[in-house]
């Protein structure tokens, strides 16, 4: 490969002496955009899935704002984020849906983990127990078909009044999907959504190392009694 | 010093913390806390928010040197580490103070240096009111930043600054803040900060796993054409005697980064240089032909790698690295080994029991370099070429020398045409491209280096002109600095792309004009020289390093010159241009 028969000890007067590009070898392979190493002959587009990720946090000032700040700066695609604390005084659960390729998730995950406040990163299997929120506030024309909708949905009411009805359906991601299709019929005037919380199914811990907080330490709960439905909107 | 502890000079002197300071309020144990890990130097600016801790310095043995601006103060805080192995200190003022550190920092996130920054605050009660010289300073340097403190409580203030000064070197190093509200430092309380410990978790495991360790080797053992590729990480763990043991024990030709220069000595055989976008040729073409690449401490930037996709397009790689979250982010690891680099490197050595048969591989190498050489014209009736220069100083100069620069044409042909022998010689801004890091750094590295070692600093005219105010520095505390700058009266780098890809529109990187920095350096109070011919060069050079204290010459080289060979951007490190007519 080595240019042996040529002559190097005159280099032109701005650049250098030796073979040029198209004249040396180059090997076929390549890799992809992820730098995986393919075969030359093969193609390969990286497959993007979803993922649940949960980080065990310091609940410190600012957390929320260096995890969110680090999704953006490294453009990992985000689809939701939920925090709260958990039985441990002064630790909060961090619930992430991410859409991502297999390396991009795994890069999630290490970045996350490399924050000084996140203590602990998993990624949910596919069986984890997923949850989701969602509040719609439709108008009050139709309340009893609002209400059979709600029903079917296993849902419930939290404010009736004459021009609007404000429901609460949870589930699964698919589930609020259906729902909020279900009740467009009536004109969705507006709409909350929390995004995914998820816990590992059985006795798997959701994040590597998780320990529950000791016996009679368990940090209070604000358990306020439900307000019961008022009327505001007349 | 205690009551109980021997009052010979010789312990005062060894330990540069014969007195420490009594701690009475928050900023004394602040002060405390640097002493407590060491800090002997901090660089910085004064400024309304930050004056309770310079005050307590003002009782402190910690030498301060004031820089003339904050953004010089990172940077010599930067180079700091980079030279002396332990993080550097700079302080700022809120507001202004702070945001102009961010440069500074942002170039030490980049590059993983180890420093800390103490940045003034307003008064905890007037957070968030827009009050005077108010700046969300936590919020701004979040990203760039290894981690950043907002201290809230004088008597906790002391331990927080010794935990971000500890987690800044522990793993990969990096760059930490305490944010410091005014109150917090005036604050009364009597608690000693203790040694700095940096924070549960953070400290990883020096070893790599002993089965991906076996799994590396045999990839190695049965490899043809294996090569080294060190990078910064390596000098940051003490690596490079393991390093260089390894290739030579199983004759491993190896290339280095840009930050891993002076891993191996430079005139080692097994030594190709550094690859990348404008590496050595033979750096790239065995880049481009091993079939087992083993890389040590580098995260793979694009300017290394070129296009991902023709990278190392037949190797299986083995990414040494004490950062999980670096394995597999722009380059695929077959064979990851997450650990300390000078450890990991013996498991491997350790663990090899075929060395794979190189002799041809090396021979190959070797022949590239003939075939690639780094060589250059210097006609007497042309001017002055930046290579000489460069080469002139490195032959009139000793293998500890420590040269930094700017960024941009005169930081390539420094990085280029000097030998580098040893690691913490070779002081540059690479990831972040800093122009006008190069002065700043001169001064920081002359405070960390030994009286012995000469310290030049190579710039361009355009990247002097963005930090030249710190000569002050250099002439109020008389370092014994030379700056060499390669002036072309262009920004040169942008000239060159333009010349290769905006058909020679000039916009903006043409000057046709310089200060005379000769005379302006006398004006400072430094040596100036002026040089335009080549017979000229060495009594110059001869001049500058005899002068003890700082000085500048100002070299007129040919505004031509460009930087060669170049993979143009997302380019195939193999197919590198050695003409503008093969871009």
């Amino acid at each position: 490969m080595s240019g042996d028969d040529r002559d190097n000890s005159t280099p032109p007067k701005h650049g250098l002496a030796g073979r040029p590009p198209e004249e040396r070898p180059h090997p076929e392979g390549r890799r992809t955009s992820q730098g995986i190493r393919i075969d030359p002959e093969a193609e390969a587009e990286p497959r993007v899935r979803q993922a649940v990720v949960s980080a065990l946090v310091e609940n410190e000032p600012g957390v929320l704002s260096r995890v969110s700040g680090l999704f953006s700066r490294r453009q990992f695609n985000i689809e939701s984020l939920t925090v709260g604390p958990t039985t441990v005084e002064g630790n909060a659960r961090i619930t992430l849906v991410v859409e991502e390729t297999e390396p991009g998730i795994e890069q999630v995950k290490k970045q996350l983990a490399k924050l000084k406040p996140v203590m602990s990163v998993g990624e949910l299997d596919d069986d984890a127990v997923r949850a989701e929120l969602v509040l719609m506030k439709v108008h009050g024309d139709e309340p009893d078909k609002v209400h059979a909708i709600t029903q079917m949905y296993d849902g419930q009411t939290l404010d009736a009044g004459p021009r609007t009805i404000t429901v609460q359906i949870t589930g699964n991601q698919s589930k609020i999907d259906d729902a909020i299709d279900a009740f467009r019929q009536f004109g969705i005037i507006e709409i909350a959504r929390t995004g995914q919380t998820a816990l590992a199914r059985g006795a798997t811990p959701t994040t590597p190392g998780e320990e529950p907080a000791p016996e009679g330490t368990i940090a209070d709960e604000p358990q306020k009694p439900r307000t019961p439905a008022q009327h505001s909107d007349d | 010093m205690s009551e109980h502890a021997p009052p010979t000079q010789e312990s005062e002197a060894s330990t540069g913390k014969s007195t420490p300071t009594q701690v009475t309020d928050g900023s004394t144990a602040i002060v405390r806390a640097l002493e407590n890990a060491g800090v002997e130097h901090a660089f910085g600016v004064q400024g309304g928010a930050i004056m309770p801790v310079y005050d307590a310095l003002w009782d402190s043995e910690i030498t301060h040197i004031t820089m003339a601006h904050e953004q010089g103060a990172s940077h010599a805080a930067d180079a700091y580490g980079v030279v002396s192995g332990t993080p550097g200190v700079c302080l700022a003022t809120s507001g202004p103070g702070a945001t102009n550190l961010v440069t500074g920092i942002a170039d030490a996130s980049m590059d993983s240096d180890a420093m800390i920054a103490l940045t003034g605050q307003v008064p905890s009660h007037m957070v968030g009111s827009d009050a005077f010289q108010e700046t969300d300073t936590t919020g701004v340097t979040a990203p760039i930043t290894k981690h950043n403190y907002f201290a809230s409580d004088s008597d906790t203030v002391g331990k927080t600054v010794g935990e971000a000064f500890a987690l800044s070197e522990t793993g990969r190093p990096g760059p930490t803040l305490v944010d410091l509200p005014k109150d917090v430092s005036f604050g009364e309380t009597d608690r000693d900060p203790g040694e700095p410990t940096p924070p549960p978790g953070s400290t990883p495991t020096p070893a790599a796993d002993s089965a991906a360790v076996d799994a590396a080797v045999a990839a190695i053992e049965r490899a043809e054409r294996p090569l080294c590729l060190f990078g910064g990480g390596v000098i940051k763990a003490e690596a490079c005697e393991a390093a260089r043991t390894f290739i030579h024990e199983y004759d491993i030709p190896a290339v280095t980064t840009m930050p891993g220069i002076g891993t191996v000595p430079e005139d080692d055989e097994l030594c190709l240089s550094w690859a990348g976008m404008h590496g050595t040729g033979y750096a790239n073409m065995a880049i481009t032909h091993t079939d087992c690449l083993i890389a040590v401490g580098t995260r793979f930037d694009d300017r290394l790698t070129g296009g991902i996709e023709t990278f190392a397009p037949e190797a299986e790689v083995i990414h040494i690295d004490i950062d999980p979250a670096e394995i597999s982010k722009n380059i695929h690891a077959d064979y990851p080994l997450i650990g300390d680099a000078a450890t990991v490197l013996e498991q491997v050595h350790d663990a090899i029991e075929t060395p794979p048969a190189t002799r041809e591989w090396v021979e190959q190498c070797s022949a590239w370099k003939d075939d690639y050489p780094m060589d250059y014209q210097t006609p007497e009736d042309e001017p002055l070429r930046p290579e000489f220069v460069v080469e002139a100083f490195d032959e009139a100069t000793g293998d500890d020398t420590i040269v930094t620069t700017g960024v941009g044409q005169h930081q390539m042909w420094a990085s280029q045409y000097w030998t580098y022998k040893e690691p913490r010689t070779w002081v540059s801004s690479h990831g972040l491209g800093t122009m006008g890091y190069g002065l700043p750094a001169a001064i920081g590295a002359r405070f960390a280096a030994d009286d012995s070692q000469d310290v030049i600093c190579f710039d361009g005219d355009g990247s002097f002109l963005m930090t030249m105010q710190e000569l002050s520095v250099a002439v109020r505390e008389n370092l014994d600095i030379t700056v060499a700058i390669l002036n072309n009266e262009y920004i040169g780098m942008v000239r060159q792309w333009q010349d290769a890809f905006f058909e020679g529109r000039h916009m903006a990187s043409e000057y046709n004009w310089m200060p005379e920095f000769d005379k302006m350096a006398e004006a400072f109070g430094a040596k100036g020289w002026r040089v335009d011919d080549y017979d000229e060069v060495a009594d110059a050079i001869e001049g500058a390093l005899e002068y003890d204290g700082p000085s500048v010459i100002d070299f007129h080289i040919d505004p031509r010159a460009n930087v060669y060979p170049m993979v143009p951007s997302g380019g195939a490190n193999g197919k590198f241009a050695l003409t503008e007519e093969q871009l």
